[in-house]
């Protein structure tokens, strides 16, 4: 089974990427990056992630979430995160990543932020 | 429990991350330290071994990722040793400074010392660098 396994549907004119498993150096840091570069590509620059289902990331996935928001960003899109776990939610505010991104418990209140 | 030692060398890959953090959690499941220990002495190994497979020894697969593991009543010890040429931990900008909150590495140390106990580096004579991390139970 892969690390990270993402599942990417639309609603509305955000994609979102449902995303379970690991975020950690190599493969599912890895995943992620291909997956936003290749919503970038397609022109889809409205991204949520879902990451209820990740219950772990390492210093290395931590990176990637930055480098996809900075992406972004520089398309002229929004990033936002979906569903934290405890432990994901203490590394951000540690990292004091948690002032940067846009973070929802809800996924209506998340597609609304977007309008 | 009195106290057990377990060595581990391991090729510089990235894939010996997971297979490190895999023994180490089986180690610290055996220790019997609290689960929010243990969630930090993963994330704190991962980023250890990250280390010294991608900036000690630079992935050179001649060179071994070397892991001790200690535990005793009182703590579980776990020491990563690289043979690369060193650093300076000191000299690692802090990851939560305005000016390096956006940038996307930078961060492992910050979370070795942030979830272990103790954390220090040293120089061993025949080469290589030694992070040596604490976590009391």
């Amino acid at each position: 089974m892969a690390e990270l396994n993402i599942n990417e549907r639309q609603a509305g004119d955000v994609t979102v990427l449902d995303m379970s498993g690991k975020i950690t150096i190599g493969e599912g840091s890895v995943a992620l990056r291909t997956a936003i570069r290749r919503l970038l590509e397609e022109g889809k620059k409205r991204i949520l992630l879902n990451l209820a289902g990740v219950g772990y990331i390492d210093s290395s996935g931590i990176g990637e979430l930055v480098s996809s928001y900075t992406a972004i960003n520089k398309e002229g899109g929004q990033l936002k995160l979906l569903n934290l776990t405890q432990k994901l939610q203490d590394l951000l505010t540690i990292t004091k990543l948690l002032t940067v991104f846009d973070v929802y418990e809800s996924e209506a209140d998340a597609l609304n932020s977007f309008k | 429990m009195t106290g057990e030692t377990t060595e581990l060398s391991l090729p510089s890959r990235i894939d010996t991350v997971a297979t490190a953090a895999a023994a180490v959690a089986e180690f610290v499941g055996r220790s019997g330290i609290s689960d929010d220990a243990a969630f930090g002495i993963d994330m704190a190994v991962r980023e250890a071994v990250t280390n010294a497979v991608l900036h000690g020894n630079r992935q050179d697969e001649d060179k071994t990722v070397d892991i001790i593991l200690k535990s005793s009543p009182d703590a579980v010890e776990i020491s990563v040793h690289d043979q690369g040429p060193g650093f300076n931990p000191e000299a690692v900008p802090d990851p939560t400074a305005q000016e390096n909150i956006l940038k996307t590495s930078g961060r492992g140390i910050f979370f070795m010392r942030s979830f272990m106990d103790e954390v220090d580096w040293s120089i061993r004579p025949g080469g290589g660098t030694t992070v040596r991390m604490l976590k009391r139970r």
